[in-house]
């Protein structure tokens, strides 16, 4: 039966086309060179692909088995390796065994490297940036400062940059504001946090490494509080004002956040650490930022999780719509407890009860506690951090967005890193379990010409183009609506162990799901980055809806991340499925259901760059209709730049 | 002697025992090393065979009238691929193992495999680099393993 995916390589053996009237024909001479070549290469790496167990996140990740070396070892080998799309896609494993079939692309050469580079995301001119530093808000600029390497594309030699924005878009370029030339942060000034005080003065805390490797904290502030753009930072004359405390190892002592009032009118700060295998967070509390009690208690600790990078700990409204400022607390107010995890790269965080006057807090989920529960974004995000931004009274959430490519492509393009998108954080109402982040409203300023589809109908197993201009800086809103009776009519099954990174990706198909979009696709789909929905029915009746992104297919270069990023997305009864894209050259941040979940990924094509990127809707379920409505922007640059005759 | 325990038991954890081994009892600096040691020694190994590749696709690069289009092609990508396990790779694994930001050491290793595989397939037929490809990769993918168990050891 003609039951067509053209998403699927098509084998020479069936004939059928894909709707947009394009065979995908694979030559059967093809077949035989990557057979042959696939061969020759499991000759080479037996060794290794033996060993590999299962699917294992990018860079040193494996969340199966926490600790577990040998898989992890052999997880950059993954990368050669493209997800299989299964027996039931009527794709032999062995086809696909190296490159699904293709020979590579000749890597990297000037176009699709330039290509790369981003056009309203926060990026320096060159090199290496990392983590997002000091967020703030100060006389009518807001202020960022992170991560940099003055040197080369890969992270070393770390400093602090710096730049100014009116509207959390457009940034201005301003000189380094911290260099590391004090013993004190030789080795890195690396991440810390700003806190406003009472009379509108800035104090930033920062983590040195010294020039004997050890984690120390840094007092600075500005030279000059009234230049509002705060080029100029001096250090406190008598650091570091806090080392490792005893039991704390010279390694483990890193990225104070911002403080906060306690009841007693002192500041407090949290700073992350590790105690053998337990990731936790250490209290103190200053009345100058100079000198410190270390309180006697933890914050927070949860064993297994290791080392805590970029702690974060703030309130939010279980009521109001708006930010709430660090000291607030009270009925109404929850607290956010969240971590970097240095073993997996991933940010976590959890809600719960702060307790002011031991200084602790508790998970309301301990099951879903800091570091074993819910991230901010299921993809490439990490070293988040938040401030209060009091001119618009909401809190401002900063992710780091590194590269997934080889660091050889760095070097060449010259630069790696950019920043997310800010995005407003809020408590999430009405599943009372998760935050809701979404992009600053300002970025809509950004939208140029728009065009709206109505009431799209995909139909089991196609895909439909969507006629836009350009497809390569986009703001993409769309809503799915489903035949609630095709929900109804599927069975349940033990289908309900689906994961987003183990499944075979958007040509996987189920009952009900894949479908959703492809971004980064060409004309004949050789190259496609699908963010999409696939629900589930578990034996009981229950829908689950897992919300994900497939890179397996994103580029023909085989030294990129191809694995599929994603989770569960809790969907509540009367709502329509909604996804929002931000599509800006090699980075797209998706948004499901409001931002209940969040998922950056960044995509590298050969061959989709510039005029060739189409948007296309898909559907790749086996008994679900699927109706679409969007709209589409084409986005404008932010023109980043440095800040004119400084 | 003394330490011998804590090579195999180091070594036992990565996934080419012989090689890590090897590769640590031939460096005298091994003898009291403590794991972090052991890291930084072999990240000295994975410089060292690095530099021999690169050396080697130099020589072959030389006989450029030998050489024909598509080997040339390959032979440029790989000595870019390698200058930057050299000069981006191994820096990078060295400060991150000295400031103990361990993950950009664990990135470094992580990243020096995929370039020495990345270099292999781009042979269309026969490599000439083959096992220099493997050991480099195989050395990155050990000096990834013994960051891993700097980062969950117990106590430090």
């Amino acid at each position: 039966m003609a039951d067509i995916s053209p998403l699927l390589p098509v084998s020479s053996s069936d004939g059928s086309s894909d709707l947009t009237g394009q065979a995908t024909c694979r030559r059967p001479i093809k077949v035989v060179v990557s057979i042959f070549f696939g061969l020759l290469t499991v000759g080479l790496f037996a060794a290794l692909l033996i060993r590999n167990n299962g699917s294992v996140d990018y860079v040193d990740v494996h969340e199966n088995e926490r600790g577990s070396l040998a898989s992890m070892a052999f997880e950059k080998a993954e990368n050669l390796k493209p997800v299989s799309r299964g027996l039931a896609a009527g794709v032999s494993e062995k086809s696909n065994w190296v490159f699904g079939g293709d020979l590579p692309d000749y890597p990297w050469n000037n176009s699709m490297l330039s290509w790369q580079r981003t056009a309203f995301h926060f990026q320096p001119e060159k090199n290496w940036m990392n983590d997002p530093n000091g967020p703030l808000f100060y006389k009518g600029w807001y202020h960022l400062f992170y991560q940099y390497n003055p040197n080369a594309a890969v992270w070393g030699h770390i400093v602090w940059g710096h730049a100014v924005s009116k509207d959390l878009i457009h940034w201005l370029h301003l000189p380094l504001a911290m260099a590391a030339d004090q013993w004190y942060d030789k080795n890195g000034v690396w991440t810390g946090s700003a806190t406003i005080l009472h009379d509108g003065k800035i104090v930033m805390l920062y983590t040195g490494s010294t020039t004997e490797g050890v984690q120390v904290q840094n007092l600075a502030y500005p030279a000059d509080q009234y230049d509002p753009l705060l080029v100029h930072w001096v250090k406190y004359p008598r650091n570091p004002v806090l080392v490792p405390p005893p039991g704390i190892g010279p390694n483990d002592f890193r990225d104070p956040t911002t403080a906060w009032l306690t009841s007693e009118g002192k500041w407090r700060i949290t700073i992350g650490s590790k105690i053998n295998k337990t990731g936790i967070a250490l209290v103190y509390d200053t009345k100058d930022f100079i000198n410190y009690e270390m309180l006697d208690g933890l914050l927070h600790a949860v064993p297994g999780t290791g080392m805590w990078e970029c702690v974060d700990f703030f309130p939010v409204s279980e009521t109001e719509n708006n930010g709430l400022e660090t000291s607030i607390n009270g009925p109404g107010v929850k607290h956010v407890v969240k971590a970097s995890l240095d073993d997996d790269r991933h940010d976590y965080y959890a809600i719960g009860t702060y307790n002011d006057r031991n200084g602790t807090w508790i998970p309301d989920r301990p099951n879903i506690d800091v570091g074993i529960g819910l991230r901010y974004d299921y993809g490439i995000y990490y070293a988040a951090k938040t401030f209060y931004d009091q001119n618009k009274k909401r809190r401002v959430l900063w992710g780091w967005i590194g590269e997934s490519d080889s660091e050889a492509a760095d070097v060449k393009k010259g630069w790696a890193s950019v920043q997310s998108i800010p995005r407003t954080i809020l408590f999430d109402k009405k599943t009372g379990t998760h935050l809701l982040q979404w992009p600053v409203e300002e970025i809509d300023s950004l939208r140029l010409k728009g065009k709206e589809f109505n009431q799209v109908r995909i139909q089991a197993g196609s895909v439909v183009p969507l006629d836009i201009d350009s497809a390569t800086q986009l703001d993409i809103i769309a809503e799915f609506k489903i035949d609630s009776d095709a929900l109804e009519k599927a069975t349940g099954s033990s289908d309900a162990s689906f994961d987003c990174a183990t499944s075979g990706g958007a040509a996987e198909r189920g009952a009900l799901g894949p479908f959703g979009l492809l971004v980064l696709a060409d004309e004949r789909l050789r190259e496609q980055t699908p963010v999409y929905f696939y629900m589930t029915k578990g034996s009981d009746g229950n829908l689950k809806t897992f919300f994900c992104n497939d890179q397996s297919r994103s580029s023909k270069a085989s030294d990129v991340d191809k694995h599929i990023y994603g989770s569960l997305v809790p969907v509540l009864r009367g709502e329509n499925l909604s996804i929002r894209i931000l599509v800006d050259h090699s980075i797209i941040e998706s948004f499901g259901q409001g931002g209940r979940t969040v998922i950056t990924s960044r995509v590298y094509p050969t061959k989709v760059i510039y005029g060739a990127a189409k948007v296309f809707l898909f559907n790749n379920a086996t008994e679900l209709n699927v109706t679409a409505s969007l709209k589409i922007w084409q986005m404008n640059s932010a023109f980043i730049q440095p800040y004119p005759n400084l | 002697m003394g330490n011998q325990n804590l090579i195999e038991r180091t070594c036992k954890q990565t996934p080419f025992y012989d090689l890590c081994i090897w590769s640590l009892k031939s460096n005298p600096e091994s003898r009291d090393a403590s794991v972090k040691k052991l890291a930084q020694i072999m990240v000295d190994s994975l410089k060292t065979k690095a530099t021999e590749t690169l050396d080697l696709i130099d020589e072959l690069l030389q006989d450029g009238l030998a050489l024909d289009p598509e080997m040339q092609k390959a032979l440029t990508s790989c000595a870019e691929r390698y200058n930057v396990i050299i000069r981006g790779d191994v820096p990078e694994i060295n400060e991150a193992l000295k400031t103990g930001d361990y993950k950009f050491a664990a990135k470094g290793a992580n990243d020096a495999a995929i370039e020495a595989n990345s270099c292999e397939i781009e042979f269309p037929t026969k490599s000439p680099l083959t096992d220099m490809n493997k050991v480099v990769h195989d050395v990155s993918v050990v000096a990834a393993s013994i960051v891993k168990i700097i980062q969950t050891k117990f106590s430090f």
